[in-house]
Formats: structure tokens, C-alpha cells, sequence
């Protein structure tokens, strides 16, 4: 009889450079607890894996392996696909939840391709049926809603960061055990530097995974007049995006950018500034909650999926809402 | 040095994409079919090298129907020297780890010192095939670099990941993938369009390749579902009158979203 329940679910929990569990790490947890057992593997530095896996644990992690390598900071993929591999093969669960983050999709992809496991990738939301875990997708930005399972065998899902709500209770007394992870002595490239983002001083939330966006487009008009976005941002307590042409024309970097190309976001609420809503936008967030839009030209794209459109000039508008909210605050 | 650039043909995202109902396959046939744009910077990458290193050898390679030829040419057009089209029936629909195999099979077969693809297809948007070509070629991988620097036994760049900006290496033969923060690909000038009809253009099959698309020992990823969502339906329109703000702080309100 094996530790780990039946229906136990492997999930590789994302640890930041500086050694804590990432902040998205509740719900990829909530999107396990789903399905079955969440049993969440943790790829530290030596140290640092207790802390992390008791954070696990308080995000519903009943069970927890930690995988503690020196190599995590210094070599890139190789040792989080070596510690999947060592943990699907201890646990045998009947998936495998990654986040759909840069890290986790280079891990996922690297222990699907070794194990030959069918790899389904970007979901939106998970199941189970008799046949075993189902994952579900939005294709060609939320035109299509696809589901998706592996022929057999456990399947390794990617999970789009903030497309889960549910949440699993924190477990009280969790098992935690170390796992010895065999290397495979693959060739992988050196991480020479690492330079971790600050968190602004707003504590704003990351655009990826976050509940509310606002953004911006190149009718803000310039760097300084982008302003009005963080602004909105600010009191919303949301994330803040940007159109390509925003991007294009250098107001913000291109980590800000949503779209096809960019960040997808499906956030509860979405507040396009100054956005026309080409198609390649619209591809990144059209499967938000609550879309509001407000743009001088009332032909604009933008407006076709907004819930509440305004026809109207974002810095005439943008204040009074911004006063508005802080009044009832 | 031989750089082998991935490549994909993938419907234009200006206009409409469809996928089949039936068998949740692309319907090529329903939008203009274009080269990826993120595969053209990823071969730009590779010509610019080319251009300062003369003994550089720069392949396109893609796995897509017959009928995507004209668009592969396209990359001999800009500069690239020869293209390896993987071109079987039975790829259609082909899962993530059925594409990784075949490309890596193909890869192999051809010898190479650098693979470059762009981090993520607009189509797909998978952003997986790269390492898991990387990790059946047994080589390193270095994705998502919004910078790259090709030495003649290394390579080496800035990668944005998640929380954190890295810088990353490692000694060739390897697999990278670059972001859109890379140039603008060049366009094919007249001259190119002309000697891109003459450039070696080499179809494989997958049972040249050896690869099975039914290997017991493959699990694959199946569509068991597939959709089309509900148009998302505009709602409340209002033109300015002095008080917009006020009133979408009242709907925000209302919807629990403030």
C-alpha cells in the first residue's frame, strides 16, 4: 500500500528566486484539490525547502516532497525535470499540475518529452471523469473552449495563472519528506545571473494571475499621460496592462503588454484606456469577467465586448471615476 | 556554425481563425495563411549572425501540410540557405509530443550546431516545443531570450522569466527560443524571391524519420471536446454627457468590482 492516496495529484510548486512559494502557488493547489490529493513537490536550495513546503501547506498542501539542489539557482529546467520525474515515479498520480510560467512550462515540457506523457498545455480549468483528468483550454483568444486528455497515463497540465478560483483549506498537520531525486546528468544551459524585480512600491499585483487589470493604449498619448493607468490601477487594487501600440510607442515596457503576443489575462474585472481593441488585444483578454472600455472614437473594436462602454476622453472620464471611487471608499 | 530555424505557418491573427467542429482541427482553409511572425525574428537572429560569420549555414525547418510550401519559401526568400519540410498524412492534428518528436527526429537527422524558435506560436501558443525538442536532443535550452548573443561554441542571453530577469549560457550544439523584444525580421527583396526558387527544399516523411505516430509508448494529448464559445455580447454603450465617470463607478459598484 502505497503513502499517497489514490487519486493523488503531483503539483510543482513554483519557489522565487529569493526561496518562497510563489504567490500563484494557491491556486494551482485549488486547481489539484479539484481533481484529487494535491501531493506538492518543492525544488529549493539547500535550507530553504521546509519554509516553502510549510507556505504548501497553508495553501492546502496535505502532502509535500522536497527536492533541496544547490543546482536550482545555477542551472536552468534540468533539475525541476528531474525531481518531477523522481516524484511521479514515487507518487504515481494520476496527473501532473505545473503553472503555465516561463519556469514551469520549460520543467513540464522537458519530464513530458522523457516520459513520453501526454502534455496539455495553457488550461483554463481541470476535471475528472471514469477515464481520468481532463483539462480544459480557450483556443485562438477565447473563440474556442477545447478539452483535452491524454491517451493514458497520467497527463502533465500547464494551468493558466489566475483562470482558477477554487481554493483548498490549509492543512493543519501536513506530511512533509524529503525525495531523493536521481540526476539524469542532462546538459543543461547555466544560469550566470539572476536579478530578481523588486515589487513596486504600490504593492501592485503581477498582470499575470491578477483579478483586476486596467490598461492602457496609445490613446493615453504619452510616457507621462500613462500616468492615468497606474493611477485607476492604484485605487482598483488591480494590475496594470498595456496595447501593443502602448508598447510600440515606448510608454511602458513590453512585460506590460496583453495580448495575442503578450500576457493573456482573465481577470474579474478589465478597464481598457484608450484601447481600440484590435483583435490581437481583444485575443489576450476577451475572457475577463467585466470588460469596461472608454475611447473617443465609439467605432472602436474595443466596444463590441465591453460590458460597459464609454464614448468619451479617458482624461476627462479617468479623474471623475477615480474621484468617484475614493469618495465611497 | 549550422543554425536551424523553426518555422510555422499559422492563419493571419487580422482576421478570423477557425477551428473544425468536428475533428477540433485548424480549418486552414478559413483564414490567409502566414509565416509566424516570431519565426521570422527567430530567423533574423540567425541571418544577422550569418552576415558578420560567412561560414554560417542557416536551415528552416517546419512540420505542416504540402500545402504550406509557399509560405516556408518565404524564409529561403529572406536568406535562409536550404528548408527541411516535415510534410505526413497522419500528422494531422498531431499532439505537442508527436511535433517534438517528429522535429526532433528531423533535427537530428539534418546535424546542428544552434537551434533557434520564437518562444511562443500565435496559433498554438504552447511555448513547450522548444525545451521538449531540447530534452529529446539531449541539449541544453534557453528560452525566452529578449537578447541573444551566438559566439562560435556558445550561446548565451537575457531571459525575462517569471519574477526574475536571468542572465543564462551554455557550450553549442543547444536549442534557444526568442521573444518579440528581438528586431524585426528583413524583408525578401526581389533578388531573394528569385533565388529562393533555386534553394535546396527538402520533403520528409515521418517514416523517413523513423517516428511513429502511434508508439504504445507514447502517451498522446487527445481533444475529446471541442466548441465555439458564445460571442461575447456588447453591453451598455453611453456617450460622456459630464458624468461618465460617476456612472461607471456606480456599475463597478454594482458588479461587485471596485
Amino acid at each position: 500500500m502505497s503513502e499517497f492516496a489514490e487519486d493523488s495529484i503531483v503539483v510543482l510548486a513554483e519557489v522565487t528566486p529569493s526561496g518562497e512559494l510563489a504567490r500563484n502557488m494557491a491556486a494551482l493547489i485549488g486547481a489539484a484539490s479539484l481533481v484529487g490529493t494535491p501531493v506538492v513537490l518543492v525544488v529549493t536550495p539547500p535550507g530553504a525547502g521546509a519554509d516553502v513546503a510549510r507556505a504548501a501547506a497553508q495553501v492546502g498542501a496535505a502532502h509535500v516532497l522536497v527536492a533541496e539542489s544547490a543546482e536550482v539557482t545555477t542551472l536552468l529546467s534540468v533539475p525541476a525535470a528531474d525531481a518531477l520525474a523522481a516524484a511521479a515515479e514515487l507518487v504515481q498520480p494520476d496527473a501532473i499540475l505545473v503553472s503555465n510560467s516561463i519556469e514551469g512550462r520549460d520543467a513540464a515540457a522537458r519530464f513530458a518529452a522523457r516520459t513520453r506523457s501526454a502534455l496539455c498545455v495553457d488550461a483554463i480549468g481541470v476535471a475528472r471523469d471514469d477515464e481520468g483528468v481532463l483539462a480544459s483550454h480557450s483556443v485562438y483568444g477565447g473563440t474556442y473552449e477545447v478539452t483535452s486528455t491524454a491517451t493514458f497515463g497520467a497527463p502533465v497540465i500547464t494551468v493558466r495563472q489566475g483562470a482558477i478560483e477554487a481554493r483548498a483549506s490549509a492543512v493543519a498537520a501536513p506530511v512533509i519528506r524529503s525525495l531523493e531525486v536521481a540526476a539524469s546528468g542532462r546538459r543543461a544551459a547555466s544560469i550566470d545571473s539572476i536579478e530578481e524585480e523588486t515589487q513596486s512600491a504600490t504593492t501592485r499585483p503581477e498582470l499575470r494571475g491578477a483579478g483586476k487589470v486596467v490598461s492602457g493604449g496609445r490613446g493615453l498619448g504619452s510616457k507621462e499621460k500613462f500616468e492615468l493607468v497606474d493611477q485607476l490601477a492604484d485605487v482598483l487594487g488591480a494590475a496594470v496592462g498595456a496595447s501593443r501600440a502602448a508598447v510600440d510607442a515606448g510608454y511602458v515596457p513590453q512585460s506590460y503588454q496583453v495580448g495575442q503576443t503578450g500576457v493573456s489575462v482573465s481577470p474579474q474585472l478589465y478597464v481598457a484606456l484608450g484601447i481600440s481593441g484590435a483583435i490581437q488585444h481583444r485575443a489576450g483578454m476577451q475572457t475577463a469577467k467585466t470588460i469596461v472600455a472608454i475611447n473617443r472614437d465609439e467605432d472602436a473594436p474595443i466596444f463590441e465586448i465591453a460590458d460597459f462602454g464609454v464614448v468619451g476622453d479617458v482624461f476627462t472620464v479617468v479623474p471623475q471615476l477615480i474621484a468617484a471611487l475614493r469618495s465611497r471608499a | 556554425m549550422k543554425i536551424i530555424v523553426l518555422v510555422k505557418e499559422v492563419p493571419d491573427t487580422y482576421g478570423d481563425r477557425k477551428l473544425s467542429l468536428e475533428t477540433g482541427i485548424a480549418d486552414r482553409a478559413a483564414s490567409e495563411a502566414v509565416l509566424d511572425e516570431i519565426g521570422e525574428r527567430s530567423l533574423e537572429v540567425a541571418l544577422s549572425f550569418a552576415d558578420e560569420n560567412p561560414k554560417t549555414d542557416v536551415v528552416v525547418m517546419s512540420m505542416s501540410p504540402e500545402s504550406s510550401k509557399a509560405t516556408i519559401v518565404k524564409a529561403l526568400a529572406m536568406g535562409a540557405a536550404s528548408a527541411v519540410h516535415i510534410v505526413d498524412d497522419t500528422l494531422s492534428g498531431a499532439d505537442l509530443g508527436l511535433t517534438a518528436e517528429a522535429l526532433a527526429a528531423a533535427i537530428s537527422r539534418a546535424g546542428f550546431d544552434l537551434v533557434i524558435a520564437g518562444n511562443q506560436s500565435t496559433d498554438g501558443t504552447g511555448g513547450v516545443i522548444p525545451a521538449m525538442v531540447a530534452e529529446l536532443l539531449e541539449v541544453p535550452q534557453l528560452t525566452a531570450l529578449r537578447s541573444v548573443t551566438i559566439e562560435p561554441d556558445s550561446v548565451g542571453g537575457v531571459r525575462v522569466s517569471d519574477n526574475a530577469t536571468l542572465t543564462v549560457s551554455s557550450r553549442l550544439p543547444a536549442v534557444i527560443s526568442v521573444t518579440e523584444s528581438l528586431p524585426d525580421a528583413r524583408f525578401a527583396n526581389f533578388k531573394g524571391i528569385l533565388a529562393a526558387k533555386k534553394k535546396p527544399y527538402e520533403m520528409i516523411s515521418l517514416a523517413e524519420l523513423g517516428v511513429q505516430p502511434d508508439n504504445a509508448n507514447s502517451a498522446r494529448s487527445i481533444m475529446v471536446a471541442v466548441s465555439e464559445a458564445p460571442p461575447r455580447a456588447g453591453g451598455v454603450k453611453i456617450v460622456d454627457q459630464g458624468d461618465a465617470g460617476e456612472k461607471i463607478a456606480e456599475f463597478l459598484i454594482a458588479n461587485r468590482v471596485a
